[in-house]
């Protein structure tokens, strides 16, 4: 469970001007920080700006975006977009589900490391099929370069 | 910081300065910095170039606040240059030459041979089937194309508003604050013909003109729609990091001919370089007073915010954008009234694309007329495509409307990738449709691919060669829908989760024919009656493919067979070699352009079903006629 900073909290509230019209680019901001949306930082959203709990939450589970879960180190966001399709995305997203023990309904490791994510289209698709892990772009993925990724990965955090 | 310039004369002014470093001989070296690129390492490789230059003892500018000396090199960051394939690329200027997969590596050649020197660096050049082209304009992708939208896309540093100015930049905002009245720039708009690029093609002129009629509006919106669902579409993602200004021009000028004041961008998630490129450019055209309050002195107002989107699909959609922006779950709204007069926060609302706002400027520049020379009566202008899939060339295009799929495919695109059989364009993203072979010809414009059941969308152009199997294309598209649909109305919801489960069953070869008429009764019964067109167009990949291409789902029901050996579960078309007639002539071996095939001169020739492509050439060329196709099972097939 991570610490929520409350004061950041209220900076990024200043930022939107306590306005609850700006309550997705204010989770937005919360999520850039912690990487999802802790329990704790939506409550006291909640409280600052006068929305209901129920609101935020309706908010938050309809955008595919937000995560209310923590995240791996490492997220792993496979391509899944009509031009990495027809290129075999599938099989790649296989490969990488195979390499981490993950699958569509268990999307996280329970080791904190590894977070797959699917998405369509990151808008390189000239170099597909096309795999990002945090914000670095793989292009052009094979299965094999897909497992050979995840090894070095678990390699530097010392894994095998 | 930059100087605010209080009036027209100042804008000139500024201008033709930057007119002239623009046109100046300076050698420029110009980095592409698009979405592609950047994946292939470009930022590294403009900051490694930057430092070089300067190591090597030359003056480099990089950004062009003040005049450069003579000498001096200008480092330029640029947007998608189109060929994303080729990146990282990098243009150098005057020469216009062109060079493909750039590395860090190269650059002291380049800066020892072409800056010092004027020397070409051949190595780097892009080749054509062994022909060399130095210059973009050689290249067979570009000049089969018509670039007007992203003319300065590549071309400029898109993170200068400098540069934008000195290639003519924001000359049609002030042509149209100062010299023409709102009806005018209407009217010009209308004449031009232009209709909207996301998708519906609804006549751009004629919804500025309705939302104009509301003269007593306290506010009114322009809103820019750069939320590019389409799973593989990406024009409008290199528009906005590659040309921000144009699209925060075309918005001005929206704004002056519908009386508003007040704009929003909504931009996709997954695009942060949109959204950094953007919000610069907003930043350097408010500080020049080109935004903001009074206009270059002119008494107008105009403020452009940016909304960056959370990952849904529908979100697209007008009201529910609407709903979105206003910080609510964003589901489409039932359409009571219309968004030209009940809009965002119940105010007249002009929403348009990214592509259509960055085609207003030229128009105000050059007149309808002169937009109107490209394109086709009902569909005038060009349109931007992305092109991807199965072609040799794969990018970001922009070609005259009323171009035909075959030159697209084959002329720009240079044919189908490792000598694989065409079989297929999917256009228009989930709520389009296919294209096969008897359609290669058919003129691509808005009416002509509504007559095939196909829509231009926002342009989206994916290519599939024979080994894409299109039950399983079909089945992508409607997976991608329904995990989409926002579920407010029953018919999508139901009917997307019924589909994608008949579907996924006739790829697991569980399928009936009956399946295949309810798929058809469930599309006509969403078409009529889901609440937005997400739901209403979701089925027409599935009534498409199923025209277009129903033995496909026919032989997946009946024989089992999945002839492009894509649903693992169900048998495919394997080559095989029958030992008992193959005289051993080598011929096939040496062939087969993947080596697929090994042998002994005088023995029986083997095919590895792992490596082959299916390309058919060794059958072609037995002089035994000893190679044959059989239904086999992928991984076991032994021979
Ligand atoms: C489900 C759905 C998704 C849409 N997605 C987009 C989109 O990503 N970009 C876009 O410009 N228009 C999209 N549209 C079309 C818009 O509703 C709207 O027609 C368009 O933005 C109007 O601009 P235009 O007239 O300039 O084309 C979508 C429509 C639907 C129903
Ligand atoms: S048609 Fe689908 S996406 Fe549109 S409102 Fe209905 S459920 Fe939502
Ligand atoms: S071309 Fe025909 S006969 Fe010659 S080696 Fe190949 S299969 Fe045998
Ligand atoms: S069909 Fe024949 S020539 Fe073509 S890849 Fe397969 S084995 Fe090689
Ligand atoms: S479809 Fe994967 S990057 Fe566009
Ligand atoms: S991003 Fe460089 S060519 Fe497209």
């Amino acid at each position: 469970m991570v610490k929520v900073d409350f004061k950041l909290i209220d900076k990024i509230l200043e930022r939107y001007d306590y306005d609850k019209g700006n309550i997705i680019a204010i989770m937005q901001a919360i999520q850039e920080e912690y990487r999802y949306l802790p329990q704790a930082a939506l409550e006291y959203v909640a409280e600052k700006i006068g929305v209901s709990m129920a609101k935020i939450f309706g908010v938050a589970t309809f955008y595919e975006n937000f995560s209310m879960d923590a995240k791996g180190k490492y997220v792993i966001k496979v391509c899944r977009g009509t031009a990495c399709h027809v290129r075999k995305s599938a099989n790649v997203l296989e490969a990488v589900y195979e390499a981490t023990g993950l699958s569509e309904g268990k999307p996280s490791t329970e080791d904190g490391l590894f977070t797959v994510e699917i998405v369509s289209c990151l808008g390189a698709c000239g170099l597909a099929p096309v795999v990002v892990v945090n914000d670095e772009v793989h292009s052009k993925m094979t299965p094999e370069k897909a497992q050979a990724l995840i090894s070095e990965l678990k390699a530097k955090e010392g894994m095998r | 910081m930059r100087t605010k310039l209080n009036n027209r004369a100042e804008f000139q002014a500024v201008q033709a300065k930057y007119e002239a470093i623009h046109n100046s001989a300076n050698r420029k070296i110009l980095v592409c910095c698009g979405n592609g690129c950047v994946s292939s390492g470009s930022l590294k490789l403009y900051e490694e170039m930057k430092t070089a230059v300067k190591a090597s003892g030359l003056k480099c500018v990089v950004e062009l606040m003040e005049e450069p000396e003579k000498d001096a090199v200008n480092v330029k960051k640029t947007g998608c240059i189109g060929f994303c394939e080729m990146g990282p690329l990098v243009k150098i200027e005057p020469e216009g030459w062109l060079y493909t997969k750039v590395q860090i590596s190269d650059i002291p050649e380049i800066i020892e041979s072409t800056i010092m020197k004027g020397e070409f660096v051949s190595r780097l050049a892009y080749r054509n089937s062994g022909i060399l082209a130095k210059k973009q304009s050689e290249i067979p992708f570009y000049n089969k194309q018509t670039r007007r939208m992203l003319n300065y896309c590549g071309n400029i540093d898109c993170e200068s508003i400098e540069d934008y100015i000195g290639i003519g930049g924001y000359s049609a905002a002030v042509k149209a604050i100062f010299d023409m009245t709102p009806e005018q720039v209407v009217e010009e708009v209308i004449e031009s013909g232009i209709r909207g690029r996301g998708g519906a093609g609804y006549p751009t002129g004629k919804k500025w003109s309705q939302v104009a009629a509301n003269k007593n509006a306290d506010v009114k919106y322009i809103v820019c729609n750069g939320d590019e669902g389409d799973p593989g579409a990406f024009m409008d993602g290199s528009t906005m990091e590659g040309t921000p200004h144009k699209v925060l021009e075309g918005m001005i000028i929206a704004g002056i001919a519908c009386e508003a004041e007040e704009a929003y961008i909504y931009v996709r998630a997954e695009y942060p370089l949109s959204v950094s490129r953007l919000s610069m450019a907003i930043e350097q055209a408010t500080e020049m007073g080109l935004l903001g309050d009074n206009i270059l002195g002119s008494g107008k107002n105009f403020h452009i915010h940016i909304n960056q989107g959370a990952g849904a699909f529908v979100c697209g959609e007008g009201s529910a954008m609407t709903n979105s922006i206003e910080g609510n779950r964003g589901m489409p709204r039932a359409k009571l009234y219309h968004q030209v007069d009940v809009g965002l926060y119940g105010k007249p609302t002009c929403l348009n694309n990214v592509e259509t706002f960055a085609n207003i400027p030229d128009i105000i520049n050059h007149g309808a007329a002169w937009f109107k020379s490209v394109g086709t009566e009902g569909s005038t202008g060009t349109k931007a495509f992305a092109l991807t899939g199965n072609v040799n060339n794969t990018g970001i295009i922009e070609v005259p409307m009323g171009i035909t799929l075959r030159e697209v495919v084959v002329g720009i695109g240079g044919g189908i990738k490792n000598y694989q059989d065409f079989k297929a364009v999917q256009i228009g993203g989930p709520s389009g449709g296919c294209l096969t072979y008897e359609h290669l010809d058919l003129p691509l414009d808005f009416d002509s691919l509504k007559s095939v059941g196909a829509i231009i969308g926002s342009g989206g152009l994916v290519v599939m060669d024979e080994n894409t199997c299109m039950v399983d294309t079909a089945r992508f598209f409607m997976n991608f829908i329904c995990k989409e649909s926002c579920g407010k109305c029953t018919p999508c919801r139901e009917g997307t989760t019924r589909m994608k489960q008949i579907l996924e069953d006739i790829c697991n070869g569980e399928g009936t024919m009956e399946d295949l008429d309810e798929l058809e009764e469930i599309a006509r019964m969403m078409e009529k009656s889901s609440l937005c067109g997400l739901g209403k167009t979701a089925a027409n990949p599935v009534l498409s493919t199923l025209a277009n291409f129903r033995n496909e789902y026919e032989e997946h029901i009946s024989e089992k067979l999945c002839r492009a050996g894509v649903c693992q579960k169900l048998s495919q078309k394997v080559y095989a070699i029958n030992a008992a007639t193959c005289i051993g002539c080598t011929k096939c071996a040496r062939n087969c352009p993947v080596e697929a095939i090994t042998g002994q001169i005088k023995t029986p020739h083997v095919i590895d079903a792992s490596k082959c492509i299916k390309c058919g050439t060794c059958m072609e060329g037995c002089p035994a006629g000893a190679i044959y196709i059989e239904n086999g099972r992928k991984g076991n097939v032994k021979y």
